[in-house]
């Protein structure tokens, strides 16, 4: 079952500023993002992509600076670390988040595209990084959300399930707001996503506002 | 790694034990001072034909137990008021303070003033055993993973389902841990408490004559039966809380508890 996509919207951001202390983390990042657009965040390590992602999911608030287009808004994310609950399948920590809006029986089927059945049954603790961050991927792009935030969503995937993963990840989120970090133009590529540039010191670089 | 299956070692430790006791035994040769485990055992043999030994150990286990969910209950109860509400935890703090302190002695002598001697043992193990489980559920709470409630909060996932879920697997080994301490001090206080305030047909009576009678052997064929319960009770508690509540909970090697 595909979520029924919302019409399209759009969050802007402009002049979004964040320090921590004397470290400046974020100078003044404007971005246009529009659902059915995938955006990808490229940036070295430390220059801020965590940080932005936290302030639009709201875990933070900015020192200065606007974003529109949130309001009433819902989120899914696939965070930095897997964030899963150890003791419990993928299945379990996929219904965590998503209820009862998929029958199990489809769920099992949509979680097959990605995991290997024989691990259906297991706890995520007994997983490899690799069939952690496939459920965390899975738990994003299934959860009902309008907006898709991913941290650096294929860290630890190989080759061929990275390929896999992308064709899920095109598929669920569909019409909705996809924003994902990467250090790979690969990686932006595989979802037609188009290239932002964050520079070190939480500038944006390109394209210009 | 060791050479025997773990019940031959277990049975072999036990067996040393009891060896050592019996040779102490022989070597007091007083049956005042100290009785040998045939002794106790025969005791024990003569107190299990007994209805009226059974009849005390069912007026001591179901007070004491009586008084252990109670507080198994409130203390998961405001534990948990204390997490959501700090002002309510600030609130019960010098409370909680004063049941930990205070000798179990001088609520013994307060309850037979206020409740008589009858339901002694159920007022004590509740006192003893609920500032453990208030302590630990709030500690249980505190700990629950800051990573995953952040994910929770971004997924808007229902605070029922969070309790469901991220707070019970970070409670439970903080529960369990309270429980083993909690049980057994809560068994050990209430008959203590029958001891002193010796209501008709309790463990604690029994126990109390044994002492008139210097009948050492009836004293420690009372204490077998008090072990043998509570262990009984301990395992069989754990694992309902493990089947109510262990779902999901991976394996945990380290000792929760918090200090109470």
């Amino acid at each position: 079952m595909l979520l029924p996509s919302d019409p399209a919207f759009r969050v802007t951001v402009r002049n979004l500023t964040k320090s921590y202390g004397d470290s400046l983390v974020l100078d003044h990042v404007s971005l246009d993002l529009e659902s059915g657009c995938p955006c990808c965040l490229m940036a070295p390590s430390g220059a801020g992509k965590t940080t932005l992602f936290r302030i639009l999911m709201g875990l933070e608030t900015a020192d200065s600076g606007t974003i529109e287009g949130l309001e009433g808004r819902s989120f899914s994310a696939v965070f930095q670390e897997d964030r899963l609950l150890e003791g419990y399948t993928a299945l379990q920590n996929i219904r965590f988040v998503t209820g009862r809006w998929y029958p199990a029986h489809e769920l099992t089927a949509i979680i097959k595209h990605l995991l290997p059945e024989d691990s259906l049954k297991k706890p995520v603790s007994e997983f490899s990084g690799g069939m952690k961050r496939r459920t965390a991927i899975l738990r994003a792009i299934l959860a009902p959300a309008d907006i898709v935030l991913m941290d650096e969503p294929f860290t630890g995937l190989d080759p061929d399930t990275k390929q896999q993963a992308a064709r899920m990840i095109n598929k669920y989120t569909a019409g909705k707001l996809l924003l994902f970090s990467t250090h790979s133009q690969e990686d932006a590529a595989l979802l037609g996503a188009e290239i932002l540039r964050l520079d070190e010191n939480g500038g944006l670089c390109s394209p210009g506002i | 790694m060791h050479r025997f299956p773990d019940w031959s070692r277990r049975t072999a430790i036990l067996l040393f034990w009891l060896f050592l006791w019996h040779l102490a035994s022989l070597a007091v040769q007083n049956q005042i001072l100290l009785v040998g485990p045939l002794d106790a055992l025969k005791a024990l043999a003569v107190q299990l034909a007994s209805p009226a030994s059974w009849g005390a150990l069912w007026f001591s286990f179901g007070r004491i137990s009586l008084g252990f969910f109670m507080a198994f209950l409130a203390g998961l109860l405001t534990g948990s008021l204390a997490f959501w509400k700090p002002l309510a935890g600030e609130i019960l703090e010098p409370a909680i303070q004063f049941m930990k302190s205070v000798p179990v002695a001088s609520f013994v002598i307060l309850a037979l003033i206020w409740t008589g001697a009858e339901n002694l043992s159920v007022f004590i193990s509740f006192l003893v055993v609920y500032p453990v489980i208030h302590i630990n559920t709030l500690a249980g709470l505190s700990h629950a993973d800051p990573g995953l409630l952040e994910m929770a909060r971004v997924f808007r996932v229902p605070v029922w389902r969070q309790a469901l879920s991220i707070y019970r697997i970070s409670l439970y080994p903080y529960l369990e841990s309270a429980l083993k301490t909690s049980l057994g001090m809560g068994f050990k206080s209430g008959i203590a408490a029958e001891v002193i305030g010796v209501p008709g047909g309790s463990i604690g009576e029994g126990l109390y004559m044994a002492k008139i009678y210097l009948s050492t052997a009836d004293l420690f064929a009372w204490t077998l039966m008090i072990i043998a319960v509570s262990s009984v009770f301990e395992k069989l508690f754990l694992l309902l809380l493990k089947t109510i509540a262990g779902n999901g909970v991976p394996g945990k090697e380290e000792n929760h508890a918090a200090s109470v």
